[in-house]
């Protein structure tokens, strides 16, 4: 039985978002949308972890710190790109020291355009991730089963 | 003998159950408190199931040790408790259990397990006063120190005790880690510091946490327990739900207060256990 279906726990970090997304992505956990309902769980811990949800785009002072939460993260995980500025860089692209989107850094699993993100949006860009982590703990376990 | 291990083998397993059980339904109506519609009962296991699964990641080797350490002096005490053993006894391996988590927040030289480790300690500071003193007022009260005298008693303990069991209730809050003493660490929230020692864990030593948490729901509420239970078998039905009422007390005092300083846990804590504890224990004295 896979339980990781049951009980994602998100890690949310802001990039250089203009935190448009980051309002959406704490409303889906008020009573309207409540995200609770399927398990999930807003941590602040990377180590707690199972689905990482970036909002705004990467540039080059916070490349190592988006790299880092990823790798203190336990398998399986994904990752989750918040709002058109996550998926591309969105207006900010042009900007002299924006990378770009997320996907520049991380191998992104996941993404949910929108300016900003609707909690509707953000809320079924999560439970696609969920397929994805099943997936990702059905490889890890041939590997550990090889 | 034999029905005695079986006796040990069903505590060990049906005590985390019904922990896990408690704190499921305690995430169910804390969402309803809040206007939520909130997970199914069961989350509780699906998340300890899905930690199981999970990579493990070792900060050293220390790490995990004192967390299976602390697991297994806090079923030591279960057991003790719920066959009916010696308090004191229960109490001092409870501590130990405690001490243990809190090394093992101490041995990965984070600075947030530091923080964690260190307002862990001020917490047992501020409840172990009163824990003892409950050890205490049970023997003042039926002359025994251990559970099955205790629970076998003409009378029920609250009788004698109205002003121990108050502030035991007072302390559970900080051993249940629900919100005007989470301190240390807590199960809403889940930002920052407030993880605590657990911020850390991850995977399989996280669920060994949250399953010694269960087994310490249980042990807190057996405490409650025991000051209700008497000889008669019906007492044990008002027990039970007086244990489920003090329960449902701590989650309405979770949802209704904001987390405090640590210097009002520490004195309000120690000013309610000295006066509502000795006051108890020096009117009894007059009586006997």
């Amino acid at each position: 039985m896979n339980f990781i279906k049951k009980s994602p726990w998100i890690l949310h970090y802001d990039g250089s978002s203009c935190n448009g997304c980051d309002i959406e992505v704490l409303a889906s956990l008020t009573p309207l949308y409540d995200v609770e309902r399927f398990g999930i769980i807003n941590t602040g811990n990377p180590k707690h972890a199972d689905i990482l949800l970036i909002t705004g785009s990467v540039n080059e002072q916070n490349i190592p710190v988006v790299k880092q939460l990823y790798e203190q993260m336990a398998e399986p995980k994904a990752v989750v790109a918040v709002g058109i500025c996550a998926t591309s860089g969105g207006i900010f692209a042009e900007c002299y020291n924006v990378v770009g989107g997320v996907d520049k850094v991380l191998s992104v699993d996941v993404y949910v355009p929108g300016c900003a993100a609707r909690p509707e949006a953000v809320i079924d860009g999560v439970v696609k991730a969920l397929g994805i982590l099943e997936q990702k703990q059905k490889r890890m376990r041939k590997r550990k089963y090889r | 003998m034999f029905t005695f291990i079986l006796r040990i083998i069903g505590i060990i397993i049906l005590a985390p159950l019904a922990g896990g059980m408690l704190t499921g339904m305690d995430r169910v109506i804390t969402a309803r408190m809040q206007g939520r519609q909130g997970p199914p009962v069961l989350q509780p296991f699906y998340d300890v199931l899905k930690l199981l699964q999970k990579e493990p990641i070792e900060v050293n080797l220390m790490h995990r040790f004192y967390v299976y350490i602390a697991l297994i002096f806090v079923i030591f005490t279960t057991v003790i408790m719920l066959t009916g053993g010696d308090i004191l006894l229960a109490i001092f391996a409870l501590t130990l259990g405690s001490i243990f988590f809190v090394l093992g927040g101490y041995a990965s030289n984070s600075p947030y397990s530091l923080v964690g480790s260190e307002r862990e300690l001020l917490q047992m500071m501020a409840y172990e006063p009163m824990v003892l003193l409950t050890g205490i007022g049970l023997y003042y009260a039926d002359n025994s120190f251990f559970i099955k005298d205790i629970v076998s008693a003409q009378a029920p303990a609250i009788l004698s005790l109205p002003g121990i069991f108050l502030g035991l209730l007072f302390i559970l809050t900080f051993k249940l880690r629900k919100s005007p003493f989470d301190l240390s660490m807590c199960h809403h929230g889940h930002q920052e510091i407030v993880q605590g020692i657990t911020t850390e864990y991850s995977g399989r030593d996280l669920a060994v946490i949250e399953i010694t948490h269960w087994y310490e729901t249980v042990i807190a509420l057996t405490l409650v327990f025991v000051f209700f239970a008497t000889k008669a078998p019906v007492s044990y039905v008002f027990a039970v739900l007086a244990c489920l009422l003090a329960y449902f007390l701590e989650i309405v005092i979770d949802n209704g207060f904001a987390r405090v300083k640590w210097q009002l846990a520490l004195d309000s804590s120690w000013i309610i256990t000295g006066v509502l504890g000795t006051v108890n224990l020096i009117i009894l004295s007059f009586f006997r």
